[in-house]
C-alpha cells in the first residue's frame, strides 16, 4: 500500500512541476496551455454529472457562460458604470488601474464561483427532476435559451459583445498576461483536480454511482437522491463558473452565442472529451481533454474551413465506435491493472456458451 | 417592451393567423420526428438541419430557374434517399443503443450538415420568391402571404397522404408493427432493418416538404436548424407519440405561442422564448408527474 502511495506521490509531484514549469518551457504556447487547463476542468466536472450520476447534461455551457459575464460585469462595475462602458467600448474612456484590475478580477472569480452555484441549486430541483434524454434535452434548451436571452440584453452589450477590461498596460513584462492567465487556470486545474479525487474516494461518490445505476432503488435505500444530485449540479456550477471567469478574461471579449454559451463549440466539447477518456474515472477526462487538446490544436489550423465537419465526424466516431472512451478500452484490456480480479476459467465457460 | 399588441385587435388577428399557418408547418416536422421516435426509438437533433438541407434542395431550383413550389415534389425525393444514407452510415449504429447515444451521434451528424451546408449555400440568409402575392384581410390591416396559406394547405395534404398510407399500405402496416414490437415483428418476417431504413427516409422526406416550404415562407440559413429540432421535441412531448391531431393542435399552439412572444417580447427574443418555453414544458411536466411520484421517462 505504501509503495502505491509514494508512486502516486511522484506522479503528482512530477505533473505539478511540469506544470508549473510549462510556461517557461513552452513560453510560446501559454494561451493553448490556460485552454488546456480550462478544458480539463471542464471535462472532469462534466463527469461529475454525466459520468458518475449517469446525468448527461449539456447545460454545464450555462454556467460557464453565466461565469464569464459575471466576471467581467463585476471586474468592471466595481469601479465604472457598467452601462456606458459596453455602450461604447468603454476600455478607451475608462482605463483600471492595476490594482484596480487584480481587485476586480478577484472578486469577479468569487461571484462568478458563487452565484452559478446557487443558481444550479436554485434551478436544480426542477431541472434534476427529469431523467435520461429529456435531462439531456432540457439542458440543451437551458444553455440556448441563456445564449440568447443574453444576447438581447443591452447592458452586458447584447449582440455587439462586451469587452472585458483590458490588462493593466503598466505592467511592462510582456509575458505576464499569459502567465497571469496560465497560473490562475493551472491554481483552478489543482484545485479542481484534489476536490474531484476527494470525492472519488468518498461516499458522495458511492451515492452519485447509486444514482446512475439505478435511482429508484437508491431511493428506496433511503438516500435522499434529490439533495446529492443537486448538491453534485452546484459542485459542478462552481468550478464551471471560475473556468469561464479565467476564460472571458483571457479571451478578452465576450459574445453572447460564440464565446460564452457556447453550446456549439464548449459544450460539446466537454461532453466530447470526457467520452473520449472514458466516462466514470478520474483520469479519463483529463487523458480525454489533452488528447483532443492536442487532435484540435494539431488538425484545426490543417484543415482550415473544414474543422466543423471534422469535429461533427469526429463526435459520430467516438460516439458510435468508442462511447466507453480510453479508460474503457484500457479496462477491457488490462482489467488486472485497476483491480479487477478475473477467473479465468469463468471466462472461458462463458466464451464457450457463446 | 412595449404591448401595441393588446392596443390593437388587428394585430392580434394577424399574429394568430401567422401563428396557426406556421404551426401546421410545424406540426408536418414533428410529425416526422415523433415518427422515428416511436418506430426507432432515437432523438434525432440533426431534425432541423434536414429541414434546411430539404429547403436548399428547393432554393437550388429557384436558383435553376425553376418555381420553388416544385421544391414540395422533388426536395423529399431527394431528401427520402438522404435520410436512407444516413440511416446506413451512422443511425442503424445507434437505433437499439441508449438515447443519450443517438443525441450524441445526431448532434455530431448536425455540425457536419450545418458546415457543409455552410460551404455549399454560403452563410447568406436566403429566400426563394414564389411570387404568389399576399391576400388582404378585414379593410387590408391584416396581410396573409399566399405562399404561407399554400404552405400550410401542403403540409395538411401530405400528412393526410401519409396517414393513409400508413394505416392502407404494406410498408405502413411493417412500420406500425415494429413500432408496436420490433422482435415480434421480425420473428412474423418483417425485415426491420430495412423498416428502419424506410422509416428514417420517410422522415428526412417530410422534413424535405417543410424545408422546401420554408424555403418560400420563411428565410433560410445554415444555422437555424435547432430551433425546429426543438420545436418539433416540443410538441412531441406534448402531443405524445403517434397521436396525429394532438399534434397539429400542439404544432398550431406552438406556432401562436411564437408569434404573441414574438410581439411582446421583440423579435431579439423569439429564439429564446421557445427554448424557455421548453424547459417550462419539461419543468412543468417533472412536477404534475412527481405528484404521482412517477417521472418523465
Amino acid at each position: 500500500m505504501n509503495k502505491v502511495k509514494q508512486k502516486d506521490l511522484i506522479l503528482y509531484s512530477g505533473l505539478i512541476i511540469l506544470g508549473l514549469a510549462a510556461p517557461y518551457l513552452f513560453s510560446a504556447f501559454k494561451v493553448q496551455l490556460t485552454y488546456l487547463c480550462v478544458l480539463i476542468v471542464l471535462a472532469m466536472t462534466w463527469n461529475l454529472q454525466g459520468g458518475e450520476m449517469g446525468y448527461n447534461t449539456f447545460g454545464n455551457i450555462l454556467f460557464y457562460g453565466l461565469g464569464m459575464y459575471l466576471t467581467a460585469s463585476v471586474q468592471v462595475g466595481m469601479f465604472f458604470p457598467l452601462a456606458e462602458w459596453t455602450e461604447s467600448g468603454g476600455e478607451k474612456t475608462f482605463v483600471h488601474t492595476t490594482a484596480q484590475y487584480f481587485q476586480g478580477i478577484c472578486v469577479g472569480l468569487l461571484v462568478s464561483a458563487i452565484i452559478p452555484a446557487i443558481i444550479a441549486g436554485a434551478i436544480g430541483y426542477a431541472i434534476l427532476g427529469l431523467r435520461g434524454h429529456y435531462f439531456a434535452i432540457c439542458t440543451l434548451g437551458l444553455g440556448i435559451a441563456a445564449g440568447e436571452i443574453a444576447g438581447g440584453i443591452e447592458i452586458i452589450g447584447a449582440g455587439q459583445g462586451f469587452t472585458t477590461p483590458p490588462f493593466p498596460a503598466e505592467i511592462v513584462d510582456t509575458e505576464a498576461r499569459g502567465k497571469f492567465f496560465y497560473f490562475l487556470s493551472f491554481a483552478l486545474l489543482v484545485g479542481t483536480f484534489i476536490f474531484v479525487k476527494y470525492i472519488y474516494g468518498s461516499r458522495f461518490r458511492l451515492i452519485l454511482n447509486a444514482i446512475r445505476d439505478n435511482e429508484d432503488k437508491a431511493e428506496a435505500m433511503g438516500i435522499q437522491t434529490m439533495k446529492y444530485k443537486i448538491v453534485g449540479w452546484m459542485c459542478s456550477a462552481f468550478f464551471c463558473g471560475l473556468a469561464g471567469g479565467i476564460m472571458g478574461g483571457l479571451i478578452g471579449y465576450i459574445d453572447s452565442t460564440d464565446v460564452a454559451f457556447d453550446g456549439r463549440e464548449m459544450g460539446v466539447f466537454m461532453v466530447l472529451m470526457a467520452i473520449l477518456g472514458g466516462k466514470g474515472t478520474l483520469w479519463g477526462p483529463v487523458i480525454g481533454a489533452t488528447l483532443f487538446h492536442f487532435f484540435k490544436e494539431g488538425l484545426w489550423t490543417l484543415i482550415l474551413g473544414w474543422q466543423y465537419v471534422a469535429l461533427g465526424v469526429l463526435i459520430v466516431v467516438i460516439v458510435v465506435y468508442f462511447p466507453e472512451g480510453l479508460m474503457g478500452w484500457l479496462r477491457e484490456k488490462y482489467p488486472e491493472r485497476f483491480g479487477e480480479v478475473i477467473d479465468e476459467k469463468d471466462r472461458k465457460a462463458q466464451v464457450e456458451l457463446k | 417592451m412595449d404591448f401595441l399588441i393588446f392596443k390593437a385587435p388587428m394585430l392580434m388577428v394577424q399574429a394568430s393567423l401567422d401563428g396557426i399557418l406556421l404551426g401546421i408547418l410545424f406540426a408536418l416536422i414533428a410529425y416526422g420526428m415523433a415518427l422515428q421516435w416511436g418506430v426507432m426509438n432515437i432523438i434525432n437533433i440533426a431534425q432541423g438541419d434536414l429541414v434546411i438541407l430539404g429547403g436548399y434542395i428547393a432554393y437550388t431550383i429557384y436558383l435553376w430557374g425553376i418555381h420553388p413550389a416544385w421544391g414540395v415534389i422533388i426536395s423529399p425525393i431527394i431528401m427520402f434517399f438522404v435520410g436512407w444514407i444516413l440511416y446506413k452510415l451512422v443511425i442503424n449504429k445507434v437505433v437499439d443503443r441508449d438515447l443519450f447515444i443517438s443525441i450524441l451521434a445526431t448532434f455530431g451528424i448536425a455540425i457536419v450538415f450545418q458546415q457543409l451546408m455552410n460551404f455549399i449555400f454560403g452563410a447568406d440568409v436566403v429566400v426563394a420568391q414564389s411570387e404568389y402575392g399576399t391576400t388582404m384581410l378585414f379593410d387590408n390591416s391584416v396581410t396573409l402571404p399566399n405562399s404561407k396559406i399554400f404552405s400550410a394547405f401542403i403540409s395538411v395534404l401530405y400528412a393526410i397522404a401519409l396517414v393513409i398510407y400508413m394505416r392502407k399500405s404494406k410498408l405502413g402496416r411493417a412500420i406500425r408493427a415494429t413500432a408496436q414490437n420490433a422482435r415480434a415483428a421480425k420473428i412474423l418476417g418483417v425485415d426491420t432493418e430495412k423498416v428502419y431504413a424506410a422509416t428514417f427516409g420517410i422522415n428526412a422526406a417530410l422534413c424535405g416538404i417543410a424545408g422546401a416550404l420554408i424555403s418560400i415562407t420563411l428565410t433560410l440559413h445554415p444555422y437555424v436548424g435547432l430551433p425546429y429540432t426543438v420545436r418539433s421535441f416540443m410538441i412531441v412531448i406534448v402531443a405524445g407519440l403517434g397521436n396525429l391531431p394532438a399534434v397539429a393542435v400542439s404544432g398550431m399552439g406552438l406556432g401562436l405561442f411564437e408569434e404573441f412572444a414574438d410581439y411582446i417580447l421583440g423579435t431579439e427574443f423569439r429564439i429564446g422564448a421557445v427554448f424557455m418555453l421548453l424547459v417550462l414544458i419539461l419543468v412543468y411536466r417533472r412536477f404534475k408527474l412527481s405528484k404521482k411520484r412517477e417521472y418523465l421517462k
